[in-house]
Order: structure tokens, then C-alpha cells, then sequence
């Protein structure tokens, strides 16, 4: 199906190619705000929990100002999500007849999911004061977050059987023995499944706490931020701790069930024993370069000891390996993983202990950077894994070109939906700096204090 | 009642509900967009924002679980259709988003109010349903052509086809009135006397062509799909109590009464309408390439998606039903006399 020639907009013909290019854009911007979209509701969640549990009026109000933006992301999540959702089958018809038969349940139920999610959040939002007791309106942001988490667990699962299909047999070209619920269970799902919620956690707590650090550094020095940032930076911290370990736990799954894939990322051309992880450097031939090797440390990542044995590219056929670049999408993911912990622990303690180094210029602005660099590592990490898989659409069954549409427009609708996100993603940016700035949260809290006055 | 019966009945079921909440939304739009353009806005801006912004996002879900559904219960279709629908479904997904991003940035966020966006998320209601419908048109057969085993549009035959036209046409003009019945209802509800008798005369206006135009489409499927024709008309009773339900709609707009009961009468005529459409169709998904049977999934699955579904119904209609208690049945808030946005 290679042979299927699409139009020439973009310089090249290849159809599989085109349709690669659209999806890793839809799947790039939507990744955005659908982590936004799994951890913020928690974040939320908490931060009204905590200003219940203290009485304390800043932590709702944090609350109830996330909940505003979160709303601009959901929707504009909701229009991305929508879009990969139909992209799916429009880009990938032959892939999608062949994965409905096995895989089509968690993909029904993650509508079901979100569906949930979205009616309670339509009723959280218009619900604020309306109840007498603070601790019911909380009670709605329970399905969201619970919605929400469960919608990135099905789509995990789906990626997962992508992955390490299992659950069916194929006789004669044909699907035989169709296990749906053993296709969702995929040695995948364990490691991916806790790897995307823990990060998206983490990054949706450091997102939050660069607008906090912004706003101190930028004019505000009200408690008000610097409850939020001590709050979101504990958040992160723990969720980055946590993603560290399932990271872990990833290296061992990908060793056992994708060697390629981790030998690929690791540059490990031979199968040995004691095999030393090679960070960044660049390729000559088959000999890394102006690399920084730990030794050991890849039989330790991929099976706990020090002298195991690691599989190497060379048991694998050449079109079978995905290309060797994915190295530095996985360096990038775990550097600034463990940049993230590593920083925020600084914070935690540093706050703590009224270390005055976390109030200097420096500091703060390395922590308005949390949010964005988590950010980039979402981006890396998902571009890792999606790469990884090549040349497999569905490893071992089904290569990525057989998978694709022979419809001849995709690069034309590239160009389209290219002007649709960034559109989406300035408008976003403009419309939120806007809500914000127009309504202050000295502002606010000043409009809250003279109401009250009022009523009494 | 075989499986493959239970998927595609209710995959339609969904479709329909679909067609009516997508239709008032799009309607709303495009008749707040009229009124900014002929400089009677704020009668129903504020209707609008009140109704639509917190449940258009579960309105977009019962478009994902149609088309997410019919990939689970007939993964054959993701061949034929995917193929072949990359661009109208593709320009359906612009709208979608100039949809979504002006309840994001306009209703939820720094409230622009800019004219040519309200404009252009009116049109998108109106080119909406237009670049989703040909989708019926398509699935009549006729309009698509397998080369070397790979099904392409021939988009020549399809925009010359009166058929197409119709159903667009049709398209847009129930939208239109799906809109301004339920929204007559929702601004008498909302005691806005001035926005009632505007939304009502809409009714009125669009009552004619939907009728009309409905009615051509049975007559171009006669030389079109003589089959399909011919299963229609053995269903004319249904058709028959559709339109009596169509007249009574018609009946108690005129009268100026009981608004809540022509709605009701409004949604029975697309329901009748709309099955006994889809009982005609059947078998097929795709004349005369694809039928429910030859597409449709193994056992297992579709077993599996049914358990989900019934579970999954168990969770959202309990859900749904508070969802529109609090802004649907809620006197004080139709009324805009309770604002609780964070």
C-alpha cells in the first residue's frame, strides 16, 4: 500500500508519511490539554479539600480560580479530543477494522468515562455558593477527577495493546479467539497505565506552580501565591518521586516485552551482560560519541542487577528496528524527570527550613520553568513511545504503512488543522492571561470581604 | 433480537439524541448570531449562554459515541467511511472547533464579544449539519467507487446529485426548527415574553420547509435507491403518525400554548421519522457494499460493548437526569435569577 501517491503541498507523496505528520500534530497539542485535563481536576480537588479542612478562604478561592481556567482547557481538549478520536479512523481505516474486533471496548468505555466527567463538571462549575454546605459542592469534583482519570486509564489501554497485542489469534488472515477483556489486560497496561497518571499529576502540579512563582515574581507577594506555590511544589514533588519509580518499573517491562525498543532508545547494538547506559552523545556508526556512559546502570534499569543480560539490536531483523533518534526523546524524558524531583525536593525542604535561597530571582524563575519543562517531557516521552513502536502500528501484526488511509487529501488537511492549533493554542494562551489579569486575586478577595460585610 | 439488531439500534438511538441536542445548539447559535446582526441582541444571548454553555460538551459526546460505537460494533465501516470521508469530516471537525473554542473563549473565558466571532459561530451551526449530512446521502450507494479494492469518494457524482441537496437542505432547515421550538419552551420558561414571540415566529418560519423538504427526499430515493424506496414505503404509517405529530407541533406554536408538550410532539415526529428512516435502511450500512451482518464484530465484543453499555447507561442517566434538573427544570435558574459560575 506504499505505492499510494497523495497530493505534492508538502514535497513528498507518501500517504503513511502524511498521515504519521497529522497525527503526531493532533496527538502533540491534545497531549497538552489532556493532561491538564487528568490532573488538574485533583489539584482542585485538594486544594478545596485542604480549605475546608483549615477553613481557610485562600485555598477555595485557589480552588475555585483554577476551576475557571480548567474549563477553557477542558473545552478546548474536548474539541482536540474529538478530533484524534475521528482522525483515528479517518487517517487509520485499515488499522481500525482490525483493532474494533479486539480493542474496541475501552475505547466505548472511555466515552463513557468522559461523559461523566463532563456532566459533573458542567454542574460543579454552575454550582458554586449554591450550596449551604461547602463540602457537597466538593463532593461533584469527586466524578470529575474520577472521570477524568478514567478516561486516560481506557485510552492508556488502548496504546498499551498497541503495544504488546494480545487476546486474539489470526488464522488464515482471519480474527479468531477474540478476548476483549485479555486484549485490555496487556503486559503493557501495569507500567503505562500508572507511568501516564503519575505524570500526568506531577506535570498539572508544576503547571500550576509556575503561574503561582510568575505571579510573586512578577509585581503580587500575596500569601495567597505562596500558599499555592508551597502546595503544588509538595504535589509535584510527590508525583515526581512516584513517576521516577514506575519509570523504573517501565525500563524492566520494556527489557521483557519490547527489547528493540529499549536497545533502540539505549543505543545497544549487542546482546551483553554488564551493559552500561549511555546518555546523549551522537552516533557514529555503531559507536556512540562525546557520550556520558554509567556503568552497569542499563542492566540495572532493564533487569535490577548489575550483571544481567541485556538484549541488543542485533537480534532483531533491520526493518524491524525503530530509528535510533528515540535515544534522545528518552535521555530528554528521563533528564528532566529527575530534574523535576530533584528541584522540587530542594523547594519542599528549602521551605521547610526557611532556607532564603528559594526567595532569590534565580530560584523563582527556575521554578516558573517546572510547568513548562514537565511539559516538554510529556512531549518526549509520548513522541518515545509512539516512535519506538515503528515500524509497528500494532507490534508484530501490523506495520504502521499497512495501517494508514489510501485516501489521497491528508497532506492538504495537515495544512488545515496546523492553522487550526495554533490558532487554538494562542487563543488559549491570550484568552487565560486575560481572564486572569482582568480579575486579580487581590481583587477578588477584596469583592469577597465587602460582600460579607454586607450580609452581616 | 439478534446482536447485531441491539448495536445498530442503539447506535441510532444515540444518533437521534444526537441530532436533536446538536440541533438546538446549532439552531441557538445561529439565531443569536441573526439577532447581532439585525441588532436585537441580548434577547437571546443571554438564553443561550444560560442553556447551552453548561451542556454543550456532553452534547459533542453523544457525537463520539456514535462514531466511536459504530467502529466497536462494525469495525468495517472504519474501511469504508474512514477512507472516504477524510475531508468532510475533517472540515466538520473546523466547525466542531470553532464551536467549542467560542464557548471556551467567549462564554467561559475573557467574554469577547467580538462580532465576527459570534458570525462565525453562527454560520458553523449551519455548515455543521451541512457537512455532516451528506453522510446519509452517501450511504444510499452510488457515491462511492472501489479501485483496486480501495474505496474513494466521486465527489462529481455527489455534488451534482439532487439527492445530496436535499438532504443538506433538509438538514438545516430541521435544525433550524428543532431550535426554535425548544428554545420558544425554554424562553417561556424563562418568562422573556419579547424573546418567546421571537424565537416562536422562527418556529413558524421553518415548520414549512422542514415538512417540505422531508417529503422530497422520499420522492428523490425513488429514482436514486428504488430499494430503499420501496422498504419506505411499506413503513408509510410511520411516516403518517409523524407527520399528524409534526401538525400538533405546528398546532400548539400557533395557538401560543402549552410550549413544553409541542417540544415533546416535535421530538416523537424525528423519532418516528428517524426510525423508520433507519428500519428502511436496513440491512444495510452501505448499499450496497455493506450490511450490519457481513461488518459486524465477533461475539465476544459485541457482547462485552453491550455489558459496557448498560452499565455505562446505569451511571450517565441518573447523572443526566441531575444535569437537567439544575439547569433544564430549575425555575430560578431558566430565570437567571441564580448565577453560581465559578
Amino acid at each position: 500500500m506504499a505505492h499510494v501517491k497523495g497530493t505534492r503541498i508538502l514535497g513528498f507523496e507518501d500517504v503513511a508519511l502524511q498521515s504519521r505528520i497529522l497525527t503526531l500534530m493532533t496527538l502533540s497539542f491534545h497531549i497538552i490539554y489532556a493532561t491538564i485535563g487528568v490532573g488538574v481536576p485533583l489539584m482542585i480537588m485538594i486544594a478545596q479539600w485542604v480549605g475546608i479542612r483549615k477553613n481557610d478562604e485562600h485555598y477555595i478561592l485557589l480552588a475555585r480560580r483554577w476551576a475557571r481556567g480548567f474549563v477553557i482547557t477542558v473545552a478546548v481538549g474536548v474539541v482536540t479530543g474529538t478530533a484524534i478520536g475521528l482522525q483515528l479512523s479517518l487517517l487509520w481505516p485499515n488499522f481500525m477494522q482490525m483493532a474494533g474486533n479486539v480493542i474496541a471496548l475501552p475505547l466505548f468505555m472511555e466515552v463513557f468515562a468522559f461523559f461523566f466527567e463532563a456532566i459533573f463538571l458542567g454542574i460543579y462549575l454552575y454550582t458554586w455558593d449554591r450550596f449551604e454546605d461547602q463540602r457537597k459542592h466538593f463532593l461533584l469534583l469527586v466524578p470529575v477527577a474520577l472521570g477524568a482519570a478514567a478516561s486516560s486509564v481506557f485510552i492508556t489501554i488502548v496504546n498499551s495493546f498497541m503495544n504488546a497485542p494480545q487476546g486474539f489469534d489470526v488464522l488464515n488472515g482471519e480474527l479468531v479467539n477474540v478476548s476483549p477483556l485479555l486484549a485490555m489486560f496487556s503486559p503493557a497496561v501495569p507500567t503505562k497505565v500508572a507511568h501516564v497518571l503519575a505524570t500526568a499529576f506531577m506535570t498539572s502540579a508544576f503547571v500550576l506552580a509556575s503561574i503561582a512563582a510568575y505571579r510573586l515574581m512578577r509585581g503580587s507577594n500575596h500569601i495567597y501565591h505562596k500558599k499555592a506555590l508551597f502546595l503544588t511544589m509538595k504535589l509535584g514533588l510527590v508525583f515526581s518521586i512516584a513517576t521516577a519509580v514506575i519509570g523504573d518499573f517501565s525500563g524492566k517491562y520494556l527489557a521483557e516485552y519490547q527489547p528493540e525498543k529499549l536497545a533502540a532508545a539505549e543505543w545497544h547494538f549487542e546482546t551483553e551482560s554488564e551493559a552500561e547506559l549511555v546518555l546523549f552523545g551522537v552516533l557514529d556508526g555503531e559507536e556512540p560519541k562525546y557520550a556520558i556512559r554509567i556503568p552497569y546502570a542499563l542492566s540495572i534499569l532493564a533487569h535490577g542487577v548489575p550483571g544481567a543480560e541485556v538484549t541488543g539490536l542485533n537480534e532483531f531483523p533491520d526493518d524491524e528496528i525503530p530509528p535510533l533518534w528515540i535515544h534522545y526523546l528518552f535521555d530528554t524524558m528521563v533528564m528532566l524527570g529527575m530534574w523535576l524531583a530533584f528541584f522540587s525536593f530542594v523547594y519542599v525542604v528549602g521551605a521547610w527550613r526557611g532556607w532564603p535561597l528559594i526567595k532569590k530571582a534565580w530560584f523563582r524563575w527556575l521554578t516558573v520553568l517546572t510547568g513548562p519543562l514537565a511539559m516538554l517531557a510529556i512531549q518526549a516521552g509520548w513522541w518515545f513511545t509512539e516512535v519506538g513502536r515503528q515500524p509497528w502500528i500494532l507490534r508484530g501484526y501490523m506495520k504502521t504503512s499497512e495501517g494508514a488511509t489510501t485516501s489521497g487529501q491528508v497532506d492538504l488537511m495537515i495544512v488545515l488543522f496546523a492553522g487550526l492549533y495554533v490558532i487554538l493554542g494562542i487563543g488559549t494562551v491570550v484568552v487565560l492571561s486575560r481572564m486572569y489579569k482582568r480579575n486579580p486575586v487581590e481583587k477578588e478577595l477584596a469583592q469577597r470581604e465587602s460582600e460579607k460585610g454586607g450580609e452581616e | 433480537m439478534t446482536l447485531e439488531i441491539i448495536g445498530i439500534s442503539v447506535l441510532w438511538l444515540f444518533l437521534f439524541l444526537y441530532v436533536i441536542v446538536a440541533s438546538i445548539d446549532f439552531g441557538a447559535g445561529f439565531f443569536n448570531a441573526y439577532s447581532a446582526f439585525s441588532d436585537k441582541q441580548h434577547i437571546l444571548t443571554g438564553i443561550i449562554q444560560r442553556y447551552l454553555s453548561p451542556v454543550w460538551e456532553v452534547t459533542n459526546v453523544f457525537f463520539v459515541f456514535f462514531f466511536v460505537g459504530i467502529i466497536g460494533f462494525f469495525p468495517q465501516t472504519a474501511f469504508y467511511y474512514g477512507t472516504t470521508l477524510l475531508v468532510p469530516a475533517s472540515i466538520a471537525l473546523i466547525l466542531l472547533a470553532v464551536r467549542g473554542s467560542y464557548y471556551a473563549f467567549a462564554t467561559y473565558g475573557a467574554k469577547i464579544n467580538h462580532r465576527g466571532y459570534i458570525y462565525m459561530y453562527g454560520l458553523s451551526g449551519l455548515l455543521l449539519p451541512a457537512a455532516l449530512s451528506p453522510v446519509l446521502a452517501i450511504s444510499e450507494g452510488g457515491f462511492m467507487r472501489l479501485e483496486g479494492g480501495q474505496p474513494s469518494l466521486d465527489y462529481w457524482a455527489l455534488f451534482t446529485s439532487p439527492l445530496m441537496w436535499s438532504i443538506v437542505v433538509l438538514s438545516i432547515a430541521a435544525v433550524l426548527y428543532i431550535s426554535a421550538v425548544f428554545l420558544t419552551w425554554y424562553a417561556w420558561k424563562a418568562g422573556d415574553e419579547k424573546a418567546t414571540q421571537l424565537v416562536r415566529k422562527y418556529a413558524l418560519i421553518w415548520a414549512g420547509p422542514t415538512i417540505i423538504t422531508a417529503t422530497g427526499i422520499i420522492f428523490e430515493l425513488r429514482g436514486h435507491n428504488p430499494e430503499h424506496y420501496a422498504n419506505l414505503l411499506n413503513l408509510w404509517w410511520m411516516f403518517a403518525l409523524s407527520f399528524l405529530l409534526f401538525l400538533g407541533t405546528v398546532y400548539l406554536i400557533w395557538k401560543k400554548r402549552n410550549y413544553g408538550l409541542a417540544f415533546i410532539l416535535l421530538v416523537g415526529q424525528f423519532f418516528t421519522a428517524f426510525f423508520a428512516y433507519g428500519a428502511s435502511h436496513y440491512p444495510y450500512l452501505l448499499y450496497p457494499h455493506l450490511t450490519i451482518y457481513d461488518s459486524f464484530t465477533n461475539e465476544s465484543m459485541a457482547i462485552a460493548l453491550i455489558i459496557a453499555f448498560i452499565a455505562g447507561l446505569g451511571l450517565l442517566l441518573p447523572s443526566l437526569y441531575l444535569l437537567f434538573r439544575l439547569f433544564l427544570f430549575d425555575k430560578d435558574y431558566v430565570k437567571g435569577k441564580s448565577d453560581y459560575h465559578a
